[in-house]
């Protein structure tokens, strides 16, 4: 920017950003609100009555009304969305059926667990997919180039939930390099206070390396398929991220000027697809929260994913909605931030 | 790249059928089609991946079309004398936990596959296709509204969303087509919208609406026919997304319900058999692979033949 921009420029500045945040966050509550709406809906749709769900099917017709009365269902349906909304800001998502506890504390308890899956994950993906994604670029057309298309193809390709079977059956049941499913040994469990939840940090925290470790090799099969999507995703888009800036003249001067090739293609090429880049981790980080529905099933990880599945089959409603708002709210706040992330930070979109 | 003249030079067998597509000046609007879509066959064979995607696909639909004669038993026959046979001539993908041979369940679930994804499709694209036209031709506030509901719909997980849908609804195969479908169209209509916009002002439609023609049959008759391309494009690459999704739902129990020989619901089944007979939920895997990697190809290809726009480089 050119220094001599005063106060003035710098003034509408701030006002352009600040409209921008304003119309961002009101997608995001319009998007939120659709969401409640859509949660909403299916809850009404349901085939079981909740009146009768709650009082059986023998309660003479007054009690039957008077619960009918209690539960708002004599409201016309727009009050009942209104009610609905109001429950849920206050974080009353209703009580589940199976565990008998808040469908909130229930979501607080099985969180973490699904956190600490999605950053592993994500980070296989980075780790390996920048890499991967820029030599990709540089050796445009050749193997590895090659290589990167067939990881692809294959993530785009494979159900996510047999790749992780087949780990298990290759590395846990034939190699037995991998422990089995879960997030700790039977022996280890219990043996932690939970104080993030996230068990890598809290047997970090207490010094219980021995947990640490175990939970360190629990982890690393199903974080890496569940991060082979992202892995296959983020190494795509650095490598177009990558060809749009190796083709660009600056890199060019670089070169004639004698810049090391090493230091033109992974400090001025790569430093300047690190905004892109940070949105796409971020897309692909709540591709993983959905993702991992299927994967926590397959490695019995009892998290956000697991929860929803079991919750499903034993039709506990209150509990699929409540964790369906929640994967969709994360969802919807990752994807709407980064891509405010991406308008703020790059300074040819603002 | 040959041009057509030295190629078919190249290969000195250049038959009257080729010379009679190949013309450069048709004597017929039937002959300019053919002609035109012989090329297209030409530009898309030479894409050798997209032809094995062509293959696998059309496989399928063989399979599906004949299962009863492919399949060496019936799919739902229990055999409890050859129950966890691993492979062998008799029963060349082994037998599941009942004694049903897997080979001739797979054949019979590409019947389930195949009604899956056309239904979606049947249902999913002119929806999108109709929201999109519309929003992109009539503009104004119904395309902001349109719009916004598409932007909404996009923004949901769709494996999430489609889970409570069936929760909702309950287990079974139409129920998880509709919920797949419902969180299908949107892309279809951004992608409707953005083609409608663009030629909203073309001349040919300028003309078309001074010799009288409503909205209604600019869209249909003018519109949406130049939007198709994009859309199979799309739709075909999304079919694989569609075909793991599907699988998804049948692993949670939650798609076709048993019996069927749903392919995500044999390998849930064969789970529990997993470290001793692997090839029950093996062998169920590697056919939704091959579906799904099927149709990348052929969308891949299909995008270089009938999408202008990221043709020639």
């Amino acid at each position: 920017m050119a220094q001599g921009s005063e106060t003035s420029a710098q003034g509408s500045r701030i006002w352009r950003y600040g409209r921008k945040l304003s119309a961002l966050a009101a997608t995001v509550a319009l998007t939120f609100l659709g969401l409640l709406f859509v949660t909403f809906l299916i809850g009404r749709v349901v085939p079981i009555d909740p009146v009768l769900a709650a009082v059986g099917d023998r309660a003479p017709a007054e009690v039957y009304e008077r619960v009918r009365i209690e539960l708002g269902l004599h409201l016309p349906l727009y009050q009942q969305f209104l009610v609905y909304i109001g429950k849920i800001f206050q974080g009353d998502l209703g009580h589940s059926v199976l565990t008998a506890n808040a469908v909130t504390t229930d979501i607080a308890r099985v969180f973490p667990a699904t956190l600490e899956l999605a950053t592993a994950a994500t980070l296989f993906g980075v780790v390996l997919g920048i890499p991967m994604g820029v030599m990709a670029a540089v050796h445009q057309g050749r193997w590895p180039d090659q290589i990167l298309r067939v990881v692809g193809l294959f993530g785009y390709s494979v159900p996510v939930f047999w790749l992780g079977l087949m780990g298990l059956l290759l590395f846990y049941g034939r190699l037995d390099w991998a422990p089995g499913p879960g997030r700790l040994d039977v022996f280890y469990e219990g043996l932690l206070d939970p104080v993030t939840g996230v068990i890598l940090i809290d047997s970090a925290l207490a010094g219980a390396w021995d947990i640490f470790r175990n939970a360190l090799a629990h982890i690393v099969l199903p974080a890496a398929i569940l991060g082979y999507y992202s892995l296959a995703y983020i190494s795509r888009m650095t490598r177009s991220f990558m060809l749009e800036q190796l083709n660009q003249e600056y890199i060019t001067t670089a070169r004639v000027k004698g810049v090391s090739e090493h230091a033109v293609i992974w400090r001025h090429a790569l430093g300047n697809v690190r905004i892109p880049l940070i949105t796409v981790i971020a897309l692909s980080y709540g591709n993983l929260l959905e993702g991992s529905v299927l994967t926590e099933t397959v490695f019995a990880w009892p998290g956000l994913g697991f929860y929803l599945t079991q919750s499903l089959l034993s039709a506990d409603m209150n509990a699929v909605l409540g964790g369906t708002i929640v994967v969709g709210a994360v969802f919807i706040g990752i994807n709407l931030l980064s891509d405010a992330l991406y308008r703020l930070m790059d300074p040819r979109a603002r | 790249m040959t041009t057509p003249t030295t190629d078919s030079m190249a290969h000195a067998r250049p038959t009257s059928l080729r010379r009679w597509l190949m013309s450069t000046a048709p004597q017929s609007r039937r002959q300019a089609r053919l002609g035109r879509a012989y090329l297209a066959w030409l530009r898309f064979s030479e894409n050798r991946l997209a032809v094995i995607g062509l293959g696998i696909i059309v496989t399928l639909v063989m399979a599906a079309a004949l299962a009863p004669l492919i399949a060496p038993y019936p799919p739902n026959a229990p055999n409890l004398a050859e129950r966890l046979a691993p492979m062998s001539s008799a029963h060349w993908l082994g037998t599941d936990e009942l004694g049903r041979d897997i080979l001739s369940r797979i054949v019979h679930g590409s019947r389930l596959t195949l009604y899956v994804i056309v239904l979606v499709a049947i249902i999913s694209a002119p929806v999108g296709l109709l929201i999109g036209t519309v929003a992109g031709y009539i503009g104004g506030w119904l395309d902001m509204v349109l719009m916004r509901i598409t932007d909404i719909f996009l923004a949901f997980p769709k494996l999430i969303l489609a889970l409570a849908f069936v929760s909702a609804l309950g287990p079974g195969i139409e129920n998880a087509i509709i919920a797949i479908a419902i969180t299908a169209w949107p892309p279809y209509a951004r992608i409707a919208r953005a083609e409608t916009i663009t030629i909203r002002n073309a001349d040919f439609i300028k003309a078309a609406r001074l010799q009288g023609a409503g909205p209604t049959r600019l869209i249909w008759g003018h519109v949406v026919p130049l939007c198709l391309s994009s859309l199979i494009v799309r739709v075909t690459l999304d079919m694989a997304g569609i075909i793991l999704t599907a699988a998804g739902l049948g692993f949670l129990g939650l798609g076709a319900q048993p019996p069927l020989p749903e392919w995500g619901a044999m390998i849930s089944s064969g789970r529990k058999f997993m470290l001793d007979q692997w090839w029950v939920a093996a062998m169920p895997g590697v056919a939704i692979f091959v579906v799904s990697l099927g149709f990348n190809l052929l969308g891949d290809g299909l995008r270089d033949v009938l999408d202008p726009k990221s043709e020639g480089h």
